[in-house]
């Protein structure tokens, strides 16, 4: 009997540590009670175009992403974006709160749906792994719009709207950029899972670096996990070890590897959010996504009464993606002008990157 | 290319790399094997790491004192433990269920305690490299052994150690009795809660440290999850290396080291693909586990409660 009490509060005490990532309000500006309705209220039943007036309900969203609003990568990069959505609508006009650490699947399609169900206007799953339960889930919330990346699926529904970076452009100046800095002319690649965002990334760098030096050897590198900071680190010490002066990664486990490449003196390139604050010697610059392109067209879009079924690119021309430069980094003057003009090449489309 | 695998280069790097990887896999573990002797299963060691991880990295990064780190994650391993042991010599409750609250409460928290205290990732400097006089000078062996931080040279020492006290005094006479027969041990004087606190309480201790050979020695970072499964994995080397020491030595060298190549695999471009690749470690640790199935057997008592007079 009393083995069964135990049983039953240690349970307790295991599913209460599984709710503990919850949701957290973001903002804490509470929506203005909905008193002061506008005049022409009753007569609004359509969407009313173009109106100056602040909207009597802020635009709430609610995200839920695999790993920390503070991973310095792909989490990150979402949470970034809805601040500055937040800095440019202000807190009374658009609120949002999230779910992170949601690596569980089944966990993540409980939050969308809960969220759904609370009337968020907009519902963001933020990794491609949650795609199957979107799929399930919104059709039961017409009335509710959904988001989910990074992909171009948007499963047909007429409420979901589906983003992907093509992470391939600034791969590709990173590597341009690295080729040019390379003295060994060895490169090391870390990288999580061969698939998605981070296989774009790389095969942009590796591209890059090909079209500026094909004598430069790129090691490449995928540790099979996106969490394991051990073997991420390890993976850059054995580049480093195999000759490699300069390091480039992608997701969030590779802030050990950042580690490495400091102590041996060795550059690195970031990519998903900046990743200069951790070794600001040596990250010479990071391809930041800049979601909050694709959220303002989102909730432009919403606010007129189109809920989905359109997909989203972030990339070099809409401001989407973004190459950051440590300024703590000297860049000297002819590669920061290289690295330049391959943007401006890759947004007028005379440089074309061909992808494996 | 594959002869390339074979240059003096990549067998230093393999070794080495395999003798750091393998670092916090032996904490862990020689913990794990003191408890699991004395009949306790500690499934809560990732929590324990995590926690020790965190506390070493915060009290490092405030104080920029190393040790002082290194001693609040041991602190921190040892309350984990003393709670681990009250719930299980005391409460009788079930160790594999308890084990995992307590390994969710090390991750929830220290999750928690990240977001609070630091909010974004972060790094230190770490234990740095340590020479050993005249051994580090040792061409290649000295790169491979001699050229590491110092918790790693703990990790080593510490096998040896553990053997030793498992085996040849009078505690770990006891620790051994409890675990394979406490009724007999009980009769004739041995405090079966006693020795299980201890054996418990060292286990988190020694994963408190094994966290924080991570997180200020070999990574020098802090992030939500880090170990990332290693505590488990740790566990599993302890049946692995068949409650002996140097069992657990060798299946954490055997893992860690092909992990190492099939990180040089991957660099020196080799055509294996990166799934399979990936997956070497712990294929290879499966055949050998399969392969050398041990005559010995866990201890009797492993994972029971102790109840006098039951």
């Amino acid at each position: 009997m009393k083995k069964f009490v135990w049983f039953v509060l240690t349970l307790a005490l295991v599913l209460s540590a599984c709710a503990a990532p919850a949701a957290e309000e973001a903002s804490a500006a509470e929506a203005p009670a909905a008193t002061e309705a506008p005049a022409e209220a009753p007569a609004a039943t359509e969407a009313p175009a173009a109106t100056e007036a602040p909207m009597a309900e802020p635009f709430r969203v609610a995200v839920v992403m695999p790993s920390a609003t503070t991973d310095l990568a792909f989490g990150q990069s979402m949470y970034d974006a809805l601040v500055r959505v937040q800095e440019e609508m202000g807190a009374e006009n658009f609120e949002f709160v999230y779910s992170e650490g949601m690596f569980v699947v089944d966990d993540a399609a409980a939050a969308i749906r809960d969220y759904a169900t609370q009337g968020f206007d907009l519902v963001i799953a933020h990794g491609s792994q949650y795609g199957s339960s979107l799929q399930e889930i919104a059709p039961d919330f017409p009335e509710t719009s959904f988001a989910w990346g990074t992909t171009v699926d948007t499963f047909g529904e007429p409420n979901i709207f589906a983003y992907e970076a093509l992470s391939q452009e600034g791969g590709y100046v990173n590597g341009v950029l690295a080729a040019k800095l390379s003295a060994s002319k060895v490169i090391g690649v870390v990288g999580p899972i061969e698939t998605g965002d981070a296989k774009l990334y790389v095969d942009g760098f590796k591209a890059g670096v090909a079209a500026t030096d094909p004598a430069i050897q790129v090691n490449v590198n995928y540790i099979g996990s996106f969490s394991d900071v051990a073997l991420a680190s390890e993976a850059a010490t054995t580049h480093i070890a195999a000759g490699a002066d300069v390091l480039t990664g992608s997701a969030q486990m590779v802030v050990g590897a950042i580690g490495k490449a400091e102590e041996a003196n060795a550059l690195w390139f970031g990519t998903q959010s900046n990743q200069a604050s951790l070794a600001p010697s040596i990250v010479v610059a990071s391809q930041v996504y800049h979601w909050e392109v694709m959220l303002t067209e989102m909730i432009g879009l919403i606010e007129e009464g189109t809920l989905g079924g359109q997909s989203f690119s972030a990339n070099l021309a809409n401001g989407g993606q973004v190459i950051e430069f440590n300024d703590g980094y000297a860049l000297p003057e002819d590669a920061k002008a290289l690295a330049d003009e391959t943007i401006k090449g890759i947004v007028d489309g005379t440089i074309t990157i061909t992808l494996p | 290319m594959i002869s390339d695998l074979f240059s003096v280069t990549v067998l230093v790097g393999i070794l080495a790399s395999g003798i750091r990887l393998s670092t916090p896999y032996l904490f862990a573990a020689i913990g794990e094997t003191f408890g699991q002797k004395s009949g306790v299963l500690n499934l809560g060691v990732e929590g324990q790491m995590l926690l020790g991880a965190f506390a070493a990295f915060y009290v490092a990064l405030s104080t920029g004192n190393l040790w002082l780190g290194l001693l609040t994650a041991i602190i921190v391993g040892a309350l984990m433990g003393l709670a681990m042991a009250y719930v299980t010599v005391n409460l009788h409750a079930e160790q594999g269920i308890s084990g995992i609250g307590f390994y969710l409460f090390g991750l929830g928290m220290s999750d928690l305690l990240f977001q609070k205290l630091m909010g974004t990732v972060e790094t230190v400097k770490g234990f740095p490299k340590l020479y050993i006089p005249v051994l580090s000078d040792i061409p290649y062996l000295g790169e491979i052994f001699f050229q590491q931080n110092i918790l790693v040279y703990f990790a080593y020492l510490l096998v040896p150690v553990a053997w030793f006290v498992l085996n040849k005094t009078t505690l770990g006479l006891k620790i051994r009795s409890v675990g394979e027969n406490p009724d007999a041990a009980d009769s004739l004087g041995v405090s079966v809660a006693r020795v299980r606190y201890f054996t418990i309480i060292l286990g988190g201790t020694l994963s408190g440290i094994a966290g924080a050979s991570m997180s200020i020695a070999l990574l020098n970072v802090f992030q939500q999850n880090m170990t990332s499964g290693l505590g488990f994995i740790a566990v599993a080397l302890v049946y692995f290396g068949a409650w002996r020491p140097i069992g657990v030595l060798g299946g954490a060298l055997l893992f860690s080291l092909i992990n190492s190549l099939q990180l040089w695999i991957q660099v020196l471009s080799i055509p294996i693909p990166s799934d399979l690749a990936v997956m070497m470690p712990y294929v290879v640790t499966i055949l050998v586990l399969v392969a050398t199935v041990s005559k010995v057997r866990a201890p009797s008592a492993l994972s029971k409660a102790f109840e006098r007079g039951d």
